[in-house]
């Protein structure tokens, strides 16, 4: 199907944060696409640029492949639906639902009568909107309500005027901006399903941002997921559950259970302490991030399945279970329409098809850093005691803290520039009152089965270290971090080119 | 003994008794002074005299025309003002109103003279043909900020996605301003409107000071009829004579606009 939308290269700041970063996104005619992602991830601003009330720092948004980058939203065939509703308080429904119709101009070509082609421009008759707006209501199930005014109405009936208003108007693109966001649980299910028979019926490319991983896979053709302005995944809603490219998408579409593994051999991976067969191919010794979502964990008697294990929790969630199983020190969630109790010794398995792998997305932080007067290491705002004769295989510290070579030569490494790496496991959480000479804020926690993987930001540089930890922080926590000397790794800078 | 209980209401009770003493009581005072003669005998010839007297009603239209006046002046220069601040960002928007309601801080007879040694120096004063223009620069001066605030309320508390929604329908954006921003700022006008069409009928310190003698407008006349020729009757007829012309604005404004939302927006001072 050809291309309706086509967004190349696009980036929009706000103040000096990125808040698009470079986005390459098309939208086939017709698709119900929708962008999803947790709030400040870029979404609502990626609407709002193909809406026209934003123009991008860099890049061109291509409508039917015509560049449209800079025209402005009342000369584009694309209408919003937005989240507030934002419909007219002076109005009544009909006015509303009738503003974009009385705005249309059309221009009609026809031969006078001495045989020239004359162009007009020409509006809607009243009666032809009268039938317009008559439609639009019976669409959304309004009928009658042309003479009430938005006030008099409730949130899901302001919603659907909004609906009316914008579809009215026969958009190329609908433009939805979380717009089922105020209503509550029983209607909102209700207008998913509508607006997806409206996209059947009307045939119009609806584009919709929303939050909600459950909304965006019962409605959507394509999801687009996005994290800090940048595309995760794009695909099918069965891909994108089936098959998370990268843990953050794993954690943010359903639950999941996610461990560390380490590809052991063809189509074996290790984790949990057992080799599992998959279906993936993946490199031998490679780390990796294993997904299993909690529909898929077979609950057996204890010693049947592959890995034994105690019930340490089990809620009734209404059509199944959900049970927490604990393994050694590592926790996994089953859901099963069979309860087991708590206390119980089960077993599980799991299917290979069902083992999703995903490569892991940091092993090592890797920082550029200087050595200091003292033999200390400065890096990400931060300075480590360290080993500086890791520089130079089999040297030695003098007593005035110059480093003598293998071959006796007298180093002075103050200022020199170095490549740290420093593993994910070897960097420690502390409390903000145990000091440290590094503070930031949790901006990430997502939990891989037996511990959580945090990234923690500094607050002036805003450098990220990524680690691993058994405990529990959550995002926006203050924490210290301190390494050990010797976990510190060392490269000269002129070494690594 | 039967304990007092205090409840939230008796609150409002000494402003009740400063209400009857100092609103009820005189306003009682005024429409029996107006209905009667300087014996006490009840009569309409105070208003009767105030209708055929032709100074009276110069003073009366005078007024009427420089109300009028200085509210369009006031509100056509404050909605720019206003529009541009409640668009400008917020630590910014904050310094430049402050700009422009810093005046009101001044006493406004001061300012009033300040602005008459400033006509006075381009020769404006002197002119007994610009007086009653004079007049209306002084009261525009006046009471611009009382223009820019309510005005200023209401647009930077309207829905931003109101007039985005208008250009996502197909208006240009002169077109959305005034689909959209004009009439849903329409009651900040109606604020600005009563809080300075009724003044600008009464405050004759402005018209005296600017005016060469040659503005009378009826605040004048009542402070006249009081302090210098004191007929209190008269005087009292021509302020219920006042009352009704600003009564008559207030229902005239009102028909704008319903109660409703000037409530629910919070800026109907009147």
């Amino acid at each position: 199907m050809e291309k309706i939308i086509n967004l190349s290269g696009i980036s929009k700041s706000y103040d000096g944060t990125l808040v698009v970063d470079n986005l390459n996104l098309y939208i086939r005619k017709g698709e119900f696409v929708t962008l999803l992602g947790p709030s400040g991830c870029g979404k609502t601003t990626t609407l709002r640029m193909i809406a026209g009330f934003e123009m991008p720092d860099s890049g061109v948004v291509e409508l039917n492949g015509k560049n449209i980058t800079n025209l402005p939203p009342n000369k584009r065939p694309i209408n919003t639906v937005f989240q507030r509703y934002a419909l007219f308080p002076h109005l009544n429904v009909y006015e509303n639902i009738a503003y974009g119709l009385k705005l249309k101009r059309f221009k009609s070509t026809y031969v006078d009568k001495k045989g020239n082609i004359v162009t007009k421009t020409d509006k809607l008759t009243k009666k032809e909107i009268d039938v317009k707006v008559e439609k639009a209501l019976k669409m959304v199930d309004l009928e009658g309500f042309e003479k009430r005014t938005p006030d008099t109405l409730s949130g899901g009936q302001q919603q659907r005027v909004a609906i009316a208003r914008a579809i009215v108007n026969e958009p190329q693109i609908l433009l939805l901006d979380e717009p089922l966001g105020a209503l509550d649980l029983k209607m909102r299910k209700e207008m998913q399903i509508e607006l997806k028979e409206m996209h059947k019926k009307l045939g119009i490319t609806f584009l919709y941002v929303t939050h909600d991983q459950e909304e965006a896979l019962t409605m959507s053709d394509t999801i687009v997921v996005m994290k800090d302005g940048i595309i995760q995944q794009i695909g099918t809603p069965e891909d994108i559950y089936n098959e998370p490219k990268n843990s953050f998408v794993a954690d943010f579409i359903g639950e999941s259970n996610i461990f560390s593994g380490t590809i052991v051999g063809d189509k074996k991976v290790r984790f949990l302490n057992k080799i599992f067969n998959m279906v993936d191919d993946f490199e031998k010794n490679e780390l990796v991030d294993v997904v299993i979502r909690p529909e898929d964990v077979e609950l057996l008697p204890k010693d049947e399945g592959q890995v034994n294990g105690v019930v340490i929790s089990s809620v009734f969630k209404g059509v199944h279970y959900e049970m927490t199983l604990k393994i050694g020190k590592t926790e996994i969630i089953a859901q099963s329409t069979i309860e087991k109790k708590v206390g119980e010794e089960v077993s599980f398995s799991v299917t290979p098809e069902n083992i999703h792998i995903m490569k892991k997305e940091f092993t090592t932080n890797k920082y550029v850093g200087y050595i200091t007067k003292r033999n200390t290491v400065v890096f990400a705002e931060g300075e480590y005691e360290c080993n500086v004769t890791q520089l130079y295989p089999g040297s030695t510290l003098d007593e005035e803290g110059y480093v003598i070579t293998k071959e006796g030569e007298k180093i002075d490494l103050t200022d020199v520039d170095v490549i740290v790496e420093v593993n994910l496991k070897d960097i420690e959480v502390l409390d903000t009152e145990e000091g440290s000479n590094v503070i930031g804020t949790v901006v990430s926690s997502i939990y891989k089965g037996d511990h959580y993987q945090l990234i923690v930001r500094t607050d002036e540089e805003e450098e990220d270290y990524v680690l691993d930890t058994e405990y529990t922080y959550g995002e926006n926590d203050r924490v210290a971090l301190a390494i050990a000397p010797d976990k510190i790794k060392l490269k000269l800078k002129a070494v690594e080119k | 003994m039967k304990k007092v209980s205090f409840s939230r209401k008796h609150l409002g009770i000494p402003y009740a008794l400063f209400l009857i003493a100092f609103v009820v009581f005189p306003l009682l005072l005024i429409v029996f002074y107006a209905f009667t003669d300087a014996n006490g005998h009840i009569t309409f010839m105070n208003f009767i005299n105030f209708f055929k007297s032709n100074a009276n009603l110069t003073a009366l239209f005078i007024s009427l025309g420089l109300a009028l006046c200085t509210t369009i002046i006031c509100i056509l220069l404050a909605y720019p003002v206003a529009y541009f601040l409640a668009k400008s960002s917020a630590s910014k928007s904050s310094v430049l109103l402050l700009l422009f309601i810093l005046p009101m801080w001044i006493n406004f007879v001061l300012r009033t003279a300040a602005m008459k040694e400033l006509l006075f120096a381009i020769g404006f004063i002197q002119n007994n043909k610009l007086s009653f223009l004079n007049t209306i620069i002084g009261m525009v001066y006046d009471y611009l900020p009382f223009a820019i605030l309510p005005i200023y309320t209401v647009l930077s508390k309207m829905d931003k996605n109101l007039v985005e929604a208008s250009k996502d329908l197909g208006a240009s954006p002169i077109k959305a301003f005034f689909d959209v921003t004009v009439p849903l700022s329409k009651p900040g006008i109606i604020s600005a409107i009563t809080m300075i069409f009724l003044p600008t009928m009464t405050s004759y310190v402005i018209s005296d000071t600017l005016g060469n003698g040659n503005i009378t407008i009826i605040g004048k006349l009542i402070e006249n009829q009081f302090s210098s020729v004191f007929n209190w009757n008269m005087g009292s007829a021509i302020a219920l004579i006042l009352l009704v012309f600003i009564f008559a604005t207030m229902t005239f404004s009102g028909k704008f606009t319903d109660k409703e939302e000037i409530n629910a927006r919070g800026s109907g001072l009147w």
